[in-house]
């Protein structure tokens, strides 16, 4: 049980490049932190750092109040599931999991350690497994050998790195609601590196996204979803991802390669006098106006579809555009951040299953201009976000978190009485 | 991989290796027969089957002969000689190249590559050409005819064979291995021997294998550093001499030879399941 600050975290390898920039974290008792960004963003460098396996070049990192720059790891008591796993193949996986028991000295004795490896394992089913090396065992076993190694320990908190992106799609599925139910059941302060944000949205109470060593934003996944602070952010979580067009302002209305949009109010006052701004329109905000109705003061256009794709429950209309010479640069940058193949410009649209919308069609779309961010193309700021409404989501995300412990401490108590 | 073979390449291979088995037995087959005739049978084909190559009536005489006949003396001193020095020689190499290859592997220090290269570099140095000067140098010093004057040379000899191979086999170990023990609570020094030594114990046991052989067959520099009481077998074999002036001493000669290549024999079948690698498989993903 622990809490872990970070405080203006600096890390410069041989080179003088800062492969983390003044990170500031606060990471409280019992909370599930994601770490997320393109690879190469400094996720594990940070990682690392916390556990004692990499220098920090300059700042303070404090668990539960104290600062442990100078700790080594073993005296940091926190533990870590590598990316591949890291298990000790001369040992059988009974041993790698009594491992760190066995390295405190004189703590437990043999029956103890038999007890805590059995009731790791019982967790983690693998007890019939206990007595086999980790070279016989598959992907997944060996994954959850790695986290029976970390958790039988009582450690202060987990750290995970990439533990998933070793798995087939499925396993990964399995894994990530499996680790989500341990983290609850254990209630231990746990940072989870990745560079999937399905896997960000779906585990974390917080997700802090990185971009080439800075943290750009941290916040739960729906407030990253619904009020990104940047192009950058918005880019990076959702999955197909929003969509960026170009957009000139033009007085009182902006206009956008399919359509022109009426702003007022705030917004005109915020874009007036600049040039061009970037619109970001998530795909499941454009709707065919032919089977699904509209929401109220929604802008209406046509645009020829190259390309659907129907999966059953949802289907993808993809447009393409010619993306404006003044923003085209950022836009290309903005792709190269996110790792992308720097493919043609295209509108990706999520459509409505029913939709006969067909390739080389002429689709009636319609959009309610409430739903679109604009960003400011130099700074990459979003100029539309609601601050009031993330504080918001921010303290329900903060009582489902509480509850959701709560709940998980609940039924353990009730587990424990009923086994007693 | 493509592990099928065409049945015809098979029987080829197979051809091959059974000539390349015999091409390489005879001649121990040979030393062995030969060990095993009497003084009369050495010089008279006649008692001999196989066109002079077996002896028709087994004899132990040469064997007597070095262990407790006249060559006793020579053989014996000998063989305790070349027990001490290989497996002191062997032990220093091992020990040493293990932490300099450990290093050599982890640690990022100036003058990593030069001492890779020069290792070697030095092992490949004529060592007919060393002789001379080293010589000179332990008649000087005192070190001549000792124990010690043997083990040094050996160990230049086997020091960078070592430290070569062995930091190979360093390199093959992930590095997050160790992470992960020291984040699970072991220092420095436990997750070097508790995870680290035992994955690199068959580089370890192939090193230390090629070590006692390069000194156990040495001949060059036993032969000319030593006099008596330091001088290991393949030295003192030239030394021996028949059971009269003019009695050639082959026979004991191929005795002694067998005795000496008995013990690289059983360390080849103690060991041959060790040597083979390996054993590193699943300790990352698969
Ligand atoms: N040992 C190292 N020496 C020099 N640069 C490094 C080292 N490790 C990582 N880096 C650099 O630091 C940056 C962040 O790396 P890393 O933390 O591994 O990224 P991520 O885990 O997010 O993919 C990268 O640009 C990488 O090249
Ligand atoms: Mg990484």
């Amino acid at each position: 049980m622990s809490s872990i600050e970070l405080k203006h975290i600096v890390k410069k390898y041989g080179d003088g490049f800062p492969a983390v920039n003044d990170v500031n974290l606060d990471i409280k008792d019992g909370e599930f932190v994601i770490l997320v960004g393109p690879s190469g963003c400094g996720k594990s460098t940070l990682l690392r750092m916390i556990v004692g396996l990499e220098d920090i070049t300059s700042g303070e990192l404090d668990i539960d109040g104290k600062r442990v720059n100078d700790l080594a790891p073993r005296d940091r008591n926190l533990a870590m599931v590598f990316q591949n796993y890291a298990l000790y193949p001369h040992l059988t996986v009974y041993e790698n999991i009594a491992f760190p028991l066995r390295l405190q000295k004189g703590k437990h004795s043999d029956a103890e350690i038999d007890q805590k490896v059995r009731q790791a394992s019982d967790m983690l089913e693998l007890d019939e497994h206990l007595q086999r090396k980790p070279g016989n065992l598959s992907g997944g076993q060996r994954q959850r050998v790695a986290m029976g190694r970390a958790i039988v320990r009582e450690a202060d908190a987990f750290l995970f790195d990439e533990p998933l992106s070793n798995l087939d799609a499925k396993l990964r599925g399995q894994m990530r609601t499996e680790i989500a139910r341990m983290q609850r059941r254990l209630g231990i302060t746990t940072i989870y590196v990745t560079h999937d944000q399905t896997e960000a949205m779906t585990l974390g109470d917080r997700v802090c996204v990185l971009k080439r060593g800075v943290l750009q934003q941290v916040a739960s996944p729906r407030e990253l979803y619904e009020q990104p602070v940047n192009l950058f952010v918005a880019g990076f979580i959702g999955s197909p991802p929003m969509n960026f067009l170009p957009a000139r302002v033009d007085g009182n209305r902006l206009k956008l390669p399919f359509v022109d949009v009426p702003v007022d109010g705030e917004l005109a006052e915020k874009v007036k006098g600049k040039d061009v701004v970037i619109v970001g329109l998530r795909p499941e905000h454009l709707k065919d106006s032919t089977v699904e109705t509209a929401p109220e003061h929604s802008v209406k256009f046509n645009a020829v579809v190259d390309q659907t794709e129907w999966l059953g429950n949802e289907q993808y209309a993809y447009i393409p555009y010619e993306a404006d010479g003044a923003v085209r640069k950022q836009l290309e940058d903005l792709d190269r951040d996110l790792d992308g193949e720097g493919l043609r410009t295209q509108m990706i649209v999520n459509l409505d299953p029913r939709s006969r919308v067909i390739e080389g069609d002429e689709a009636r779309l319609a959009f309610d201009p409430a739903a679109m961010h604009v960003f400011d193309p130099h700074t990459g700021a979003n100029l539309t976000r609601d601050d009031d409404k993330a504080a918001q989501i921010a303290a329900e995300s903060e009582k489902l978190r509480k509850a959701a412990l709560a709940r998980a401490h609940k039924r353990e108590v009730e587990q424990a009485e009923k086994s007693a | 991989m493509e592990t099928t073979m065409s049945t015809k390449a098979k029987n080829g291979l197979g051809v091959v290796s059974i000539v390349i088995m015999i091409w390489t037995l005879i001649p121990l087959l040979w030393i062995i027969a030969t060990s095993l005739k009497s003084t009369a049978a050495l010089a008279d084909p006649s008692q001999n089957l196989f066109g002079n190559f077996w002896p028709k009536h087994i004899s132990w005489d040469n064997y007597k002969l070095i262990f407790s006949g006249g060559a006793s003396d020579l053989f014996l001193p000998a063989l305790w000689h070349s027990i001490v020095v290989c497996v002191v020689s062997t032990f220093i190499s091992v020990v040493l190249a293990t932490f300099c290859a450990y290093a050599i592997s982890r640690l990022n220090f100036p003058g990593k590559k030069l001492i890779l290269t020069t290792s070697l570099a030095v092992s490949f140095f004529p060592v007919i050409a060393m002789v001379t000067p080293l010589f000179n140098l332990w008649r000087q010093i005192g070190l001549f005819d000792t124990i010690p004057g043997l083990i040094i040379p050996y160990l230049a000899l086997t020091l960078p064979l070592s430290i070569w191979i062995l930091s190979a086999f360093f390199q093959q170990i992930p590095w997050e291995m160790e992470q992960a023990a020291q984040v699970d609570g072991a220092t420095s020094w436990q997750a070097f021997i508790k995870v680290i030594a035992p994955l690199a114990a068959p580089g370890v046991f192939t090193t230390a294998i090629i070590a006692f052989f390069t000194a156990w067959n040495d001949f060059v520099f036993s032969s000319n550093l030593t006099a008596q009481s330091a001088q290991t077998v393949p030295a003192a074999l030239n030394f021996f001499t028949g059971a009269s002036q003019f009695v050639q001493p082959t026979g004991a000669i191929c005795a002694a030879a067998v005795v000496v290549t008995i013990p690289v024999v059983i360390l080849v079948l103690v060991f041959q399941k060790r040597i083979v690698a390996g054993l590193t498989s699943g300790a990352v993903k698969g």
